[in-house]
């Protein structure tokens, strides 16, 4: 791939060993690099860009339309836009807040058209009073992941973050899952950063409180809070 | 500034957890969260709760859908509508 090519040459350069000696700067800049070359007219270098991100557009877009036949639809169709718009996209951005913000219309675009209840506005306004998502008080065990199989682990993290409101869950996963920052996730979803914090508040706090069924040390009971 | 209250000390968590908080509340929201046990249970299990979301990594795109994505994107590609 250009990218891995490009690095490689850098690395020769510079006498580095292994892929593990560039510094996340240099990353950062290797995905420039990407986006420029792409924007050339690339196309193994926009394929790069695909195999980087993919995974990562999928499980958005799973969480937001909870259904996988758009997922998969909201997939091809954020990739297919990002390669048709790529020369509107400005360099100084981030080119994988770019392609969230591309997923998250694709994907709310699917759940107006399916008028279910899950049907949202990045825009509504949220309650984040703390206070009242904050029932279960129990301590939990120190590596609590532990106690269940890997498979049993995600299934549980899945199911819980599933039940979440999707204007917190896609906060959270974006926030908090995916490391954006806070100017970054309120880029890409369209909102304020205040909403993106009171959103955030709420989703970790809702978190909680559902996992602690799952997570809270054995011999302690809940005991009441306030 | 006197003593928080818990109302208070939700407000400013998430600023807390994301270490963004000033040095004055926060050294204010640490000695509200040593004195009150629930507190302190709620920062404990949220800051569990993000670092066992943050490991769990995202299931690979199956690979007949990558299959599907590739072969649009070289259509639209060899199309070159760009």
């Amino acid at each position: 791939m250009a990218g891995k090519r490009y690095i490689e040459g850098e690395q020769k350069k510079r006498g580095c060993r292994d892929m593990a000696d560039i510094s996340g700067r240099e990353v950062a800049f290797d995905e420039s690099l990407l986006v420029a070359q792409a924007q050339d007219g690339d196309v193994h270098a926009f394929t790069e860009l695909v195999n980087r991100y993919e995974h990562k557009i999928y499980r958005l877009a799973k969480n937001i339309t909870q259904h996988d036949e758009d997922a998969e639809d909201v997939l091809q169709e954020t990739f297919l836009k990002a390669y048709g718009h790529l020369n509107e996209f400005q360099r100084h951005a981030k080119f994988y807040t770019w392609l969230v913000r591309i997923a998250v219309n694709e994907s709310l675009m699917k759940l107006r058209k399916r008028k279910t209840e899950k049907t949202v506005s990045l825009n509504e306004t949220t309650d984040a009073d703390g206070e009242t998502v904050t029932r279960e008080i129990a301590v939990w065990d120190d590596n609590p992941e532990q106690r269940y199989s890997r498979e049993e682990l995600r299934r549980i993290l899945e199911e819980t973050i599933q039940s979440l409101p999707p204007i917190f869950r896609m906060v959270f996963i974006l926030r908090d899952v995916d490391g954006l920052s806070t100017e970054e996730t309120a880029e890409a979803l369209n909102i304020s950063v205040p909403a993106v914090k009171s959103r955030l508040l709420r989703a970790r706090l809702e978190l909680r409180d559902r996992l602690t069924k799952f997570f809270k040390r054995k011999s302690d009971d809940v005991f009441a809070y306030l | 500034m006197s003593l928080l209250t818990c109302k208070e000390f939700l407000d400013g968590l998430t600023d807390y957890l994301d270490g963004t908080l000033d040095e004055e509340f926060r050294r204010h929201l640490e000695t509200h969260v040593n004195e009150c046990p629930n507190c302190w249970v709620i920062v404990d299990t949220t800051t569990k709760t993000i670092q066992i979301y943050k490991g769990m990594e995202p299931q690979p795109v199956p690979p007949q859908l990558h299959a599907r994505l590739m072969q649009a994107l070289e259509k639209k590609m060899s199309g070159s509508t760009r």
